[in-house]
């Protein structure tokens, strides 16, 4: 046997697991759910095929569907964009040079991010909490009454927004990283020109964490599509729809109203939407450069 | 030792420098010691908003039910109510949900050391035809989310019988992880091709080199993939949601849940939970830091 296919089989013998979890794991379950998107299921009887009629409801008839949308976009523009702020610039503070205690801020920036969901959903509750809650009684202090957060339709989403930002420990080490990768030479050469600090974040910093970006910007959108467990536990998608998420609506139509068909629908939809958004983000990073 | 204050520190240094300094000179120092107060002040600013919520996890564990509902909200508890502890542990399950959240962390951590090297090995060590396509295909099951496949898993492990064993949480983590392959293929790239071909001129099997050379070299990035494993293991909620439908086999996570979804829950007990909950996760990570930071930022740089 010579040398090529031998390497061909031997890597594809290590890979194997690989292979076996794909075709299992993933391209079955991927293509048995666009099989299930066109039927009506619900575990006790056998699924009734019924052609597209599922999307046609997603898409023309349920109005749920598309508060449930739009929550989840409000979560990927105003959630994503506020936190990749707040990031960059902890990040920013964080590279300052000759700051002391480095090691020490990095770990409490991080440790959110081991919180187990449970925890987390806890935590914010008493937070949160409108009366007895550690913000508004701070904000009490600076003579501004607090909203009533996760009990109210308008600031509950906020309410998911400061949780976002509090766990966002990953996106801040990565921009750390990134920043110390931008040459010194650069900011060197701008501070002989005469460029002042926000010139220097917006024409040096800001370009060259464009690969970040880009990466903590998918990773993001996609978590928010996936997050799941603290708008379960914490509010199940009250009040009032407000903060009845993609994933958690999906959640309930198959295992709550035992619509498998339907969530198999909205699996689909689902997937589309992430690529084009992923593409999308490509491009405009692209575009940027 | 070195001067703590930064303002002092250019102060002491700046005579070295420049034995005449120029008005102007002098104004820019004194700039730059106020930025880095400046500097100072936001991060302790951030970093305090970021620790509060433990905090009043941790006080929340202590207090009473009163001192809970307080309002203005009480920040330490007058006496420590450690009995919410006792209480805790005795009234809930905890040993049985803790008995079972380790068993399928720590076989999700075997399954994700052994799978994922191996994997890795076959898309970094091994010269093969198609190898970066399929690489490509790997990196594209990232972006795909559990949602996608979540019913007809679901389903699959039901008619299988798995549906109230702890098998759909652990077996799947025997076929590889995207984010690890990518993240041991990083790591295998980078160790010398010689130590390779030096072994094969031997006569050595790619198996041999794999567990001889390329594993033993490779410790300090599997405890990454262990830890990563562990935390996530550990935090997950909808997999045992999803997967047990058993009491006798829920995670830590399940039974909390179940307990606050009852009507008027003992919110002192649940902190009480919550705290036992995560202090080990904060103890695992301040341990062994290095790798978490390593494992994230090689990802996000690369990426």
């Amino acid at each position: 046997m010579n040398t090529e296919r031998r390497n061909l089989r031997n890597g594809l013998l290590f890979i194997s697991p690989w292979i076996i979890g794909f075709l299992f794991f993933t391209i079955y379950p991927l293509f048995s759910s666009l099989y299930y998107s066109l039927t009506k299921y619900n575990l006790i009887t056998e699924p009734e095929f019924v052609g597209l009629q599922n999307y046609r409801e997603l898409l023309f008839v349920d109005d749920v569907f598309f508060t449930v949308l739009g929550n989840t976009m409000y979560m990927i523009f105003v959630g994503l964009t506020l936190t990749t702020i707040v990031t960059i610039f902890i990040a920013i503070l964080l590279n300052t040079k000759d700051i002391k205690g480095m090691s020490f801020f990095r770990v409490v920036f991080f440790i959110p991010t081991l919180v187990p969901f449970v925890v987390l959903a806890i935590l914010w509750i008493w937070i949160l909490q409108p009366d007895s809650g550690v913000v508004n009684s701070v904000l009490g202090l600076i003579g501004i009454e607090g909203p009533g957060w996760f009990a109210s339709p308008k600031w509950a989403k906020p309410g998911f927004i400061l949780m976002m930002i509090w766990m966002s420990g990953n996106m801040i080490l990565i921009y750390l990283a990134a920043l110390g990768d931008i040459p010194k030479t650069l900011y060197e050469a701008a501070s002989i020109d005469g460029a002042n600090v926000l010139q220097k974040v917006f024409h040096i910093t800001l370009p060259m964490l464009r690969p970040a970006i880009l990466f903590n910007g998918i990773t993001g959108m996609i978590a928010i599509f996936q997050s799941f467990a603290e708008a379960f536990i914490i509010t199940n998608g009250g009040p009032d729809n407000a903060t009845l998420f993609y994933s958690l609506y999906l959640y309930k139509n198959a295992f709550q109203y035992f619509n498998m068909g339907y969530a198999s629908a909205m699996a689909w939809i689902l997937l589309i939407i992430a690529l084009t958004m992923t593409l999308i983000f490509f491009r405009l990073s692209k575009r940027w450069e | 030792m070195k001067a703590s204050l930064p303002v002092t520190n250019h102060m002491e240094t700046r005579p070295d420098i420049d034995p005449t300094p120029e008005p102007k000179k002098k104004l820019k120092k004194v700039n730059k010691g106020f930025k880095q107060l400046a500097v100072y002040i936001m991060l302790i600013l951030f970093a305090s908003a970021f620790v509060v919520p433990f905090f009043w996890l941790l006080s929340g564990s202590l207090k009473s039910s009163s001192e809970l509902f307080a309002n203005p909200p009480v920040w330490i508890p007058e006496v420590f109510q450690w009995s919410n502890y006792k209480e805790a542990f005795t009234s809930f399950p905890f040993l049985l949900y803790f008995k079972n959240t380790l068993i399928i962390v720590f076989f999700t951590c075997v399954g994700a050391v052994m799978s994922n090297s191996l994997i890795a090995y076959g898309f970094s060590r091994i010269e093969w035809k198609y190898r970066d396509g399929v690489f490509i295909l790997v990196l594209a099951t990232l972006m795909l989310p559990f949602q996608v496949i979540m019913v007809p898993l679901f389903l699959i492990f039901k008619d299988i019988g798995w549906i109230g064993t702890f098998y759909p949480l652990i077996i799947p983590h025997f076929f590889g992880n995207p984010f690890f392959i990518f993240l041991l293929r990083q790591f295998f790239i980078g160790i010398p091709k010689e130590l390779s071909e030096s072994a094969k001129m031997d006569g050595a099997s790619e198996l041999t080199i794999f567990l001889r050379i390329i594993l033993p070299l490779s410790k300090p990035i599997l405890a990454t993939v262990v830890i990563f494993q562990f935390i996530e293991a550990w935090r997950d909620f909808l997999g045992p949601l999803i997967f047990l439908s058993d009491n006798r086999l829920y995670t830590l996570s399940l039974g909390v849940q179940q307990i606050m979804s009852e009507n008027d829950p003992r919110w002192a007990l649940l902190m009480a939970v919550g705290v036992a909950m995560t202090l080990p996760v904060i103890i695992i990570f301040f341990f062994l830091q290095r790798y978490f930071i390593e494992g994230i930022t090689f990802t996000g740089s690369k990426g």
